[in-house]
């Protein structure tokens, strides 16, 4: 495939998983809605939110960090999509695999937390670096057993290229690492609680605690753009579990199966728990998750 | 500035006029270009400027963020209505923890002069465009503290209001009823209060001064 098409399926491709990120979005707020007993907002609402927040008036900025900060935030997301191939098979939706290995994706996953963590802390309100303390010591945590998975993988498989890591799963639902490799999944899964920021780890937004953290300064245009990279994000890490641990997907109907079923693991998680203090997040990862992906690791390493 | 009476709320003269510039039409998106005062013919609006601020006025009204801060005891009868019986979330409205990410402020009750000063900072932290929806008879002429020797009896005197909802205190339902009726306002462009608080700051600064005698608040602080 030419450079000038590939640029265009992954335009498209890009175009379509921030939709769907915004449609899980909403989707979300209605489950989370009828859970709590109530109706709920429309499924459309973080489109009208949108739109809403590109239409009002931005008062203030920080200075250049704090423009920057966003802007890094949706770098991440994007990065990490444009390395994941997302149908297996199918070199339209392959995106710019060959360019980049499971190490570049990892350091996509944390670059924009840590981008926005700088942004954030120029905007000067205390909750933002309360927030921002707390969302990097729970990210170190829950890096451990998240590590320790794909370390188990890659060793397994002997590669750091993920469609070699999905070359292997297939062959049958029992091939897939999920059931190849349960330990390290299990300590995977339990690291993209954390990752996606529900209950009990919403410790850096913190609702009616420290209001909300990091973004406290940031306002509409910084939000919407925000919004956009989170959506970019969410999606692009829950391919990269799909691809990881559920043997990838053979057809877009796949895909989008397995993408709401991994995210919405995490929201239904979330929606039953209270949230954890920030030592306790911190010591929860470090403890069960971080002695299962050892395990995990001396599992694969054995065989 | 006039001098304000209390017992007359309904006096209208104590507000300040403004003349829009002859031969323009009210612009609901009047102050966005500028940030402040002083450019006259942003009154003016050609026929695209009006499809394109009907537009965003639609989607302003579909999504309001209400500021979490509550006063006087009207507040109470915010949790009913975000929690499952009422559910303001059907129609979009959500809260928001900080000004800068709301643009509704609900004055739920009466005001001491001390929590004027707080609601100010607030309200002038708020991004443009914003509203105002006061709450209860206390807002509207004193209520039951019309006597009271701490708490500001007319509210519209230190804020623009858009809309006010009457009772003491209103249910969720009449609530709701005023959301519908701000909604219906932000639609066809005529929730202007934050446009009138720009165009007549001096005249608001003044009555604020006039109430908090221990001003230290900037001049501005948006
Ligand atoms: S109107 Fe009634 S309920 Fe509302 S603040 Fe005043 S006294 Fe309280």
């Amino acid at each position: 495939m030419d450079l000038a098409s590939r640029i265009g399926w992954t335009l498209l491709s890009f175009f379509v998983a921030l939709n769907y990120g915004f449609v899980i979005n909403g989707i979300i707020r209605k489950v989370m809605a009828r859970i709590q007993g109530r109706f709920g907002p429309p499924v459309w609402q973080p489109y009208i939110d949108l739109g809403k927040m590109a239409f009002q008036r931005n008062s203030i900025s920080h200075g250049i960090m704090f423009w920057l900060g966003p802007v890094f935030r949706a770098v991440g997301g994007v990065g990490l999509y444009l390395l994941m191939p997302v149908v297996m098979g199918d070199p339209r939706l392959y995106a710019f695999t060959d360019m980049g290995d499971l190490l570049l994706m990892m350091y996509f996953m944390f670059f924009g937390s840590l981008g926005m963590a700088l942004g954030a802390g120029e905007g000067g309100h205390p909750h933002s670096p309360i927030g921002i303390s707390r969302g990097l010591s729970q990210m170190t945590a829950y890096e451990l057993p998240f590590i320790l998975a794909v370390v188990a993988l890659v060793a397994q498989t002997r590669s750091f290229d993920v469609t070699a890591i999905m070359a292997a799963q297939q062959g049958g639902v029992l091939h897939w690492n999920l059931f190849a490799n349960p330990l390290s999944s299990i300590a995977a899964f339990i690291a993209l609680l954390g990752m996606n920021m529900y209950a009990p780890f919403n410790i850096v937004g913190a609702p009616t605690e420290i209001p909300v953290g990091p973004m406290t300064e940031y306002h509409n245009a910084y939000i919407s753009f925000m919004m956009v990279g989170r959506s970019a994000f969410a999606i692009a890490k829950t391919v990269l579990f799909m691809n990881l641990f559920l043997g990838g997907a053979h057809s877009v109907i796949e895909a989008v199966v397995k993408i709401f079923a991994i995210y919405f693991w995490t929201v239904f998680v979330g929606a039953v728990f209270m949230r954890f203090r920030a030592e306790q997040s911190v010591r929860f990862f470090l403890r069960w998750p971080a002695a299962l992906g050892v395990a995990g690791l001396a599992l694969s390493l054995w065989r | 500035m006039k001098n304000h009476e209390p017992d007359k709320p309904w006096d209208l003269t104590r507000f300040p006029t403004i003349q829009p510039p002859a031969g323009s039409r009210p612009h609901a998106d009047a102050g966005d270009a500028t940030c402040f005062l002083g450019a006259e013919d942003r009154l003016r609006a050609p026929k695209l400027d009006e499809a394109v601020a009907t537009i965003k006025n639609w989607f302003r009204a579909m999504s309001l963020n209400v500021l979490a801060f509550g006063t006087g005891c009207g507040a109470i009868e915010l949790r009913p209505l975000a929690t499952s019986r009422f559910d303001m979330s059907r129609f979009g409205i959500t809260g928001a923890p900080t000004p800068r990410q709301s643009n509704v402020f609900i004055i739920s009750g009466y005001l001491a002069t001390k929590t004027l000063k707080r609601v100010i900072r607030c309200y002038e932290q708020m991004p443009n465009p914003k509203w105002v929806v006061a709450l209860g008879s206390c807002t509207i002429n004193g209520g039951m503290y019309w006597d009271s020797y701490n708490t500001i009896k007319v509210l519209d005197l230190y804020m623009p209001v858009d809309v006010y909802i009457s009772g003491c205190m209103p249910r969720p339902e009449a609530l709701i009823a005023g959301f519908s009726y701000l909604m219906d306002e932000i639609k066809a462009g005529r929730a202007n209060g934050w446009h009138h608080y720009l165009e007549n700051l001096d005249w608001y600064r003044e009555n604020q001064k006039q109430v908090i005698t221990d001003w230290d608040l900037p001049d501005y602080n948006w």
